[in-house]
């Protein structure tokens, strides 16, 4: 059974391996070293690549799904009381409103506190000026306006901080860049895990107990390499837009069916307006677009009409897995309207499931049912913990939270501990605590992998400036020895590029002029493509420094 | 305070101290035009300090940029630079050229092919001519001579071990050393411009001398990031390879850089004479056209100024230095409102990939001109007879992946005052 056992093909072995580094996954990866079982979690790129990366930072009240789905709403009620509790360090509770503006249905607006009441939610009706005094950025012509629990959440932090415990507890561990390129089955059960890792292309054979499939949108892809046609998706990607200021308090929702540029969410410093909601083919290679971004933004104004004034760093999209039907094939262990778990028996596979649907509020209970599946599989009566037990923070897992880094580097007081990043203030020794200590961290660590777990190229200069300045600092550690240093800083800013684009105007266009000439006059990034492109070729080109 | 409106009575305004601004400040106090020049600090303090005429097209280097202006005559008709005769771009750079090293600062002369200067990633760069503090990089590097690229403890974004790094395969006998500055506390952040003042003082010029020397060991060719003075960095430079014995040169690093500052107090201290007024850190604020010329006007701390003249030079830049504005859907010019050549939508300002060696569309968005350098209408006729523009606000040419910023402005600021002057005769 070695068939797929190429020369130098290295062999890992785990009780689980779990596909999929978003919430879900390292959701799942923390549930099952609650339960004393350990995993290996890759993903094909890296934390939160997919959708649980992009999107709002929204805990859900449930006020958001009152009026069409009773049973989602009161989910996230339960879900979100829980997280609050149990994920405080990642949680900003600043509440929020469902807002309705002239010209939206009154009647939609009348039923919301009933509806609200019927799922359990507190909702409290506010005057017009009530409303205003909360969040003085509303428009002036609200017709009806209710506050809500609802909450933010940084999933980047609750992603790292759901692998570092994962990895205090149990002999787990975390592999970014490995992707699934096939399975070896044999009579019914996954034997091995094929991967390949894609940055130096190195195979690896995973031998575990039990596979779990949490790829979020690419989940109905990785099944079918299992042989499963059970899952069936249908990807609808949605764009949002960051300001970079914080245009609100709490959370505002408009107060109607769900539509574009409807919810408009604080972040910490900046604020989230979204979202847009398109189907597409492929999850692939999505990224933000004009008309998106002009959508999005013309309809929050009338929600609230300083975002016309607002100035936007970034836009970024993701893409939401939505199950394709309730009326499921028969195999797949429907779990609720949001999310479903599929165990693959009826598919002959006995070590395998698949996870996805669902949302960010939710991805601690998608955990558990997985959690439940594979504990009663490997024979353990552990029973999950996750509700309860509190999810600790690391100092290796706290860099993205806005301000923490300044804050770590005021108290540090050392005149030799420099700022790299000058718009969100991180400093030499927040890289090198990344470096030494966030989940994931690498030898040689792309900017990518570095800006995931921290605020570097957050902030109004999109990385024009620190993405330089912390290339040299990882040169000058040694991180870097050679031109691959470049090209990490080339692949960084080509990757800020991309969410910069559709948002390029007003006094972006001038910090976009002043990256370009830093990033091509002084930093020569542009002709380094091409030395590159032509270098192939000619094998021993003498052109290197081009 | 009473304020008043002061008023000042001059032949040619200037809008604008970039490079384009002070080159027609230049070209006209060398004409015998009395002048008036307005402008902020703008894009200058994030030049490298190279003057490029033109380095690139589509995503090629250009090593001999006088043919290259032939082949871009084939890709961008109406780029600016293919709408003067070459003899006047040469004129144009030698003309500044030489102006420069007058007033204190020297710069290798324009040749026929391009320099292949150093940037501080260890990539090289095309360009017509660099400052001669920066020179024997440009040298060393071609002879793949032994080198030593000093760097500073606590210097932000210029990392002798990077450039090394990228350099090595091509270049074994570069190498890297950190020290420290002299007088500076130790492991702080030290800035450029601080470091660059320092070395004014002979002194510290001696000091640092000491600590470099130990590790010169068979160096022919001594790197530095470019902190060898403001003020007379040939003087500088010059003392530095006698304390050392080894050629010295600079490179270029990150903004605010040095070289950039040299040229802005360079203007500042050497340029003002009895026909020349200049008002840096300040900007223009509204422009009233008539048949005579133009009124300016703006505002310093004492109040409203007011300057005549009877032709005006708009270099007022790109989005950097505000000369044009981006709207949320369209790009306005935002002196004059004048009608700016550019894409149907947003959507057409960017390539999709940053680095797509096209170049953006953005960056060739401007404001036309007819052949005497006069910005044009809707009709495409004159806006005014005597109004002319220069430097990176005319549409069709892209500075940034053509390396062409200094060449377009030098030799449109050139032709913009010779036809201005024209109109003063």
């Amino acid at each position: 059974m070695q068939k797929h056992n190429p020369a130098g093909t290295r062999t890992l072995k785990t009780q689980v391996l779990i596909i999929g580094g978003g919430v879900t996954g390292t959701g799942v990866m923390r549930d099952l070293a609650l339960r004393n079982i350990s995993s290996i979690l890759i993903d094909r790129k890296d934390l939160n690549a997919g959708a649980s990366g992009s999107n709002h930072g929204l805990l859900h009240s449930g006020g958001r799904y009152v009026a069409q789905d009773l049973e989602t709403a009161i989910e996230c009620r339960i879900e979100g009381d829980i997280l609050k509790r149990v994920a405080a360090n990642c949680i900003d509770d600043c509440g929020g409103m469902f807002v309705a503006v002239e010209g939206d249905d009154e009647e939609f607006a009348n039923n919301f506190p009933n509806h609200c009441q019927a799922a359990g939610i507190a909702c409290e009706s506010l005057s017009s000026k009530e409303a205003r005094k909360r969040e003085p950025s509303l428009s002036k012509n609200i017709i009806a306006a209710f506050s809500v629990p609802d909450a933010t959440i940084d999933p980047f932090r609750l992603t790292l901080e759901n692998v570092s415990h994962a990895q205090q507890l149990t002999k787990s561990t975390y592999l970014p860049h490995s992707e699934v390129y096939g399975f070896d089955i044999v009579d019914g059960e996954i034997v091995a895990t094929l991967v390949k890792d894609s940055r130096v292309g190195e195979l690896l054979r995973i031998e575990s107990d039990q596979v779990v499939n949490a790829g979020g949108a690419w989940a109905m892809k990785i099944a079918k390499l299992a042989g499963c046609n059970d899952v069936k998706l249908l990807y609808s990607k949605g764009t949002l837009i960051i300001s970079n200021s914080r245009m609100s308090r709490g959370v505002i929702n408009r107060l109607r069916l769900p539509g574009d540029g409807d919810i408009l969410v604080p972040g910490g410093t900046v604020s989230l307006l979204g979202t847009t909601s398109a189907t597409i083919a492929d999850p692939n290679n999505i990224h933000p677009n004009v008309d998106e971004v002009d959508r999005i933004l013309a309809q929050g104004i009338s929600m609230v009409p300083a975002l016309a004034d607002a100035r936007f760093i970034r836009a970024f999209a993701g893409v939401r897995p939505l199950l394709m039907t309730s009326n499921d094939v028969g195999d797949g262990r429907k779990a609720s309207r949001g999310f479903a778990l599929f165990d693959h028996e009826k598919q002959n596979l006995r070590n395998f499931a698949t996870v996805t649907g669902g949302k960010l509020t939710t991805f601690r209970l998608m955990a558990e049912q997985v959690g439940d599946l594979i504990a009663k599989r490997l024979g353990s009566d552990a029973k999950c913990k996750t509700a309860t037990q509190q999810l600790p923070s690391g100092i290796g897992v706290r860099w993205t939270e806005p301000g923490f880094s300044a804050r770590d580097w005021y108290k540090r007081q050392d005149p030799t501990d420099r700022i790299l990043c000058e718009c969100e203030m991180v400093p030499e020794s927040s890289i090198d605590n990344i470096l030494k200590e966030a989940p994931g961290s690498e030898v040689e660590m792309s900017l990518k992998a570095i800006s995931l777990r921290s605020r570097v190229g957050k902030g109004s200069c999109q990385g024009a400036f620190c993405s330089i300045r912390v290339t040299s600092h990882l040169y000058d550690k040694g991180v870097y020895n050679s031109d691959s240093g470049l090209s990490h800083l080339r692949d960084f800013v080509k990757e800020r590029f991309k969410g910069v684009r559709p948002v390029l105007w007003g006094p972006q266009v001038a910090q976009m002029e002043l990256a370009e000439a830093l990033h091509c006059a002084l930093m020569g990034l542009d002709n380094q493509t091409n030395a590159r492109a032509k270098r192939k070729p000619e094998q021993n080109g003498s052109k290197e420094d081009l | 305070m009473i304020r008043e409106t002061r008023s000042i009575q001059t032949q040619l305004a200037i809008v604008g101290t970039g490079l384009g601004g002070l080159a027609a400040g230049i070209f006209a106090k060398y004409r015998g035009i009395k002048s008036a020049q307005v402008g902020h600090t703008g894009a200058i303090t994030y030049t490298t300090g190279y003057f490029d005429l033109l380095g690139g097209l589509l995503g090629e280097q250009i090593l001999d940029p006088w043919q290259g202006l032939s082949s871009l005559k084939k890709h961008y008709p109406k780029h600016p630079l293919v709408r003067i005769a070459k003899e006047d771009i040469h004129k144009a750079l030698n003309l500044f050229n030489k102006e420069l090293n007058n007033m204190g600062i020297g710069y290798s002369e324009p040749g026929n092919t391009n320099l292949m200067a150093l940037l501080p990633s260890g990539v090289c760069k095309p360009t017509i001519s660099v400052p001669l503090t920066m020179l024997a990089g440009v040298k060393a590097k071609e002879a793949k001579s032994p080198t030593l690229l000093i760097d500073f403890v606590g210097l932000q974004g210029f990392s002798a071990v990077e450039f090394v790094a990228n350099l090595k395969k091509s270049w074994p006998l570069l190498t890297a050393q950190r020290i420290a500055f002299p007088d500076m506390i130790e492991g702080q952040q030290v800035f450029p411009e601080v470091m660059a003042r320092a070395l004014e003082v002979p002194s510290t010029r001696q000091k640092l001398a000491e600590t470099i020397k130990p590790f010169i060991g068979n160096a022919k060719y001594l790197g530095l990031p470019s902190i060898l003075g403001i003020n007379k960095p040939d003087l500088i430079h010059n003392n530095m390879e006698e304390l050392l014995g080894v050629k010295v040169f600079e490179i270029p690093s990150i903004p605010p850089s040095v070289p950039g500052m040299r040229l802005r107090e360079l203007f500042e201290q050497k340029f003002v004479d009895k026909n020349v007024t200049l008002i840096p850190q300040h900007k223009v604020e509204h422009i009233e056209l008539n048949d005579d010329g133009a009124k300016l006007f703006f505002k310093d701390p004492f109040g409203d100024i007011e300057i005549s003249c009877k032709a005006t030079i708009l270099a007022s830049g790109r989005f950097l230095s505000g000369g044009l504005k981006a709207e949320q859907q369209n790009i306005v010019e935002t002196l004059l409102n004048i009608p700016v050549t550019q894409p149907t939508g947003r959507d057409d300002w960017y390539q999709e990939k940053y680095f797509d060696p096209k170049g953006h569309n953005i960056n060739q968005v401007g404001v036309e001109i007819d052949n005497n350098f006069r910005p044009l209408n809707t009709k495409g006729e004159p806006i005014n007879r005597r109004l002319f523009a220069a430097g990176t606000i005319i549409a069709h040419q892209d500075w940034v992946r053509q390396r062409c910023g200094a060449g377009v402005s030098l030799s449109t600021a050139y032709q913009a005052v010779k036809y201005a002057a024209k109109v003063l005769d």
